[in-house]
């Protein structure tokens, strides 16, 4: 269990997969202005404050703000998929795909409670690696 | 800074179309001759030159284009500033002539483009992220914003289809464009659907095309006795763009358009009411209901009635995109904020045929480059 899971990748740089424990996204924090940046930085884009981000771990709790169904994407992408916008409980906004829900917009509502979830990808590279991603679903 | 304004006293392009056996020089090349010719000028009245092009940046094109039209020996300076690439070449030249460098300089907006969705690619390390983090791809983005719209103001998917209906129906009297095709309500709305709401008929068209015009100084106007066919800039601006709550993953096109809009009206000291036409970025159907708010034509949330009314059609109180618009004349990349200058001043100079905006005095153009860069002209009849 432990060899399989050390050949586990995160799917990009802010999905955390720490040694002991589950995975997490993370985000970098603003000490001046408070605002949660996705992706490392020295400066803060917003207020300008400089050396005052920390790495945070953010919440698997969040609300939809925007989505699309997709219908017409890259080559061997499946389609239709929910690309959604979600709002992360205190702060943050991450992109990702909206699953265990019907692709309707009927059946979407804007600023649904979501989950963040982490499974593996469904996709390997040229090596064979497994990869870990994270989605969205309706809350619990 | 010099207090004389700045006038286009030649502009053209070339009917966009797919040129895959041309070069990105060439196609630049006709779009220069072309202005030159229509200013009485030759390139070697010009003192510079400034090119716009995205996806041959690196590639020195304007000078490729000077070895075409004439090796001159003028600095040359080549922009790319995605979508809005073409408008940041025509700027730099209203910049010089301003700063009183020059007086009278050539902008070349060119592109080449290939055929499919544009965005999306990701990161070329681990896996492709395309479909499982979401879509990165530009019907996505807009399709996103559209989504935004319609939460904020009940916009509706309908709404969104008459952007492309107008604009089709105006590309039926440009023969500079790519299409020239009534396309229906219903056919807007049943055509595949890409990224709801925005189905392929909302979806601008991937191109190749060619725009240019030249900008003199109004000493240099009135010494060649060009006033009577010369347009006036009133306002350049361009912006990037500020820090915003969800700009990391939905590029802000509004932000820095409204930001844009203010610092031209404000130059131009005159306000959204003046202007008789407009030429914006709708590279998607969802773009231009957003614009109409950013720039100030409506009120927030009544752009969906906006296009209900008619009003932003040919014949109404402001009409947006005669030429056809991104949706239909084309949109590549480089080319299109000068194709928008282009499109401004023939309606000023009241000579745009079957589509003309009648008595048009003055006029907008307006493209945004992901959303990191708007640009924004005001033109007016003198």
């Amino acid at each position: 269990m432990s060899e399989a899971a050390s050949e586990l990748r995160p799917v990009t740089d802010y999905v955390k997969l720490p040694a002991n424990g589950e995975p997490y996204l993370e985000g970098h924090k603003c000490g001046n202005c408070g605002t949660v940046f996705i992706g490392a930085r020295h400066v803060c884009s917003k207020c300008f404050a400089r050396d005052k981000m920390e790495a945070v771990k953010l919440p698997n709790k969040g609300k939809l703000y925007s989505y699309t169904i997709v219908y017409r994407s890259f080559p061997g992408v499946e389609v239709p998929f929910v690309s959604a916008v979600v709002d992360i409980e205190g702060g943050g906004t991450v992109k990702g795909n909206l699953i265990n829900i019907e692709p309707d917009p009927d059946k979407i509502k804007m600023g649904m409670d979501v989950d963040v979830v982490f499974k593996d990808a469904g996709r390997t590279d040229k090596q064979g690696n497994h990869y870990i991603s994270y989605f969205f679903q309706p809350a619990a | 800074m010099s207090k004389d304004d700045v006038y286009v006293i030649g502009t053209d392009m070339i009917k966009f179309g797919r040129f895959p056996d041309r070069t990105v020089p060439d196609l630049g090349a006709e779009a220069a001759l072309l202005a030159l010719d229509d200013a009485g000028l030759g390139i070697k009245d010009m003192q510079a030159l400034y090119c716009g092009n995205l996806f041959q940046a690196s590639g020195m094109v304007g000078q490729r284009i000077l070895h075409q039209i004439g090796q001159t020996g003028i600095p040359v300076v080549n922009t790319a500033n995605a979508c809005a690439t073409g408008a940041t070449a025509f700027r730099e030249g209203w910049i010089a002539i301003k700063a009183g460098l020059y007086d009278l300089v050539l902008a070349v907006g060119v592109e080449q483009m290939g055929r499919g969705l544009l965005g999306g690619g990701g990161s070329d390390k681990g896996i492709p992220t395309e479909g499982l983090l979401g879509s990165g791809t530009m019907p996505t983005v807009f399709a996103e914003l559209g989504m935004e719209h319609h939460k904020k103001h009940g916009t509706s998917f309908e709404q969104f289809a008459k952007v492309a209906v107008k604009n089709h129906h105006h590309s039926t009297m440009n023969d500079k464009a790519m299409y020239q095709k009534e396309t229906p309500l219903e056919e807007v709305m049943g055509a595949e659907m890409i990224s709801y709401p925005n189905t392929k008929l909302m979806c601008s068209v991937n191109v190749d095309g060619s725009a240019a015009a030249v900008l003199a100084s109004e000493k240099k106007v009135k010494e060649l006795g060009l006033m009577d066919r010369a347009i006036k800039v009133r306002a350049s601006a361009l912006t990037s763009d500020p820090f915003t709550d969800r700009d990391l993953v939905m590029p802000d096109f509004s932000t820095c358009t409204r930001m844009a809009a203010q610092q031209a009206y404000e130059m131009a000291g005159v306000g959204p009411e003046d202007l008789d036409l407009v030429e914006l970025h709708d590279c998607f159907a969802t773009a231009e209901i957003l614009h109409y708010e950013n720039l100030g034509l409506c009120k927030d949330g009544e752009a969906g009635k906006m296009i209900d009314t008619g009003a932003t059609a040919l014949g109404g109180k402001i009409p947006v995109n005669v030429s056809g618009g991104l949706l239909s004349k084309g949109h590549p990349l480089g080319a299109t904020g000068i194709a928008n200058v282009y499109e401004i001043v023939t309606h000023l100079r009241g000579k745009a045929g079957k589509r003309q905006v009648e008595g048009a005095r003055m006029g907008m153009t307006h493209v945004v480059g992901m959303g990191n860069a708007a640009a924004i002209h005001i033109l007016e009849k003198p």
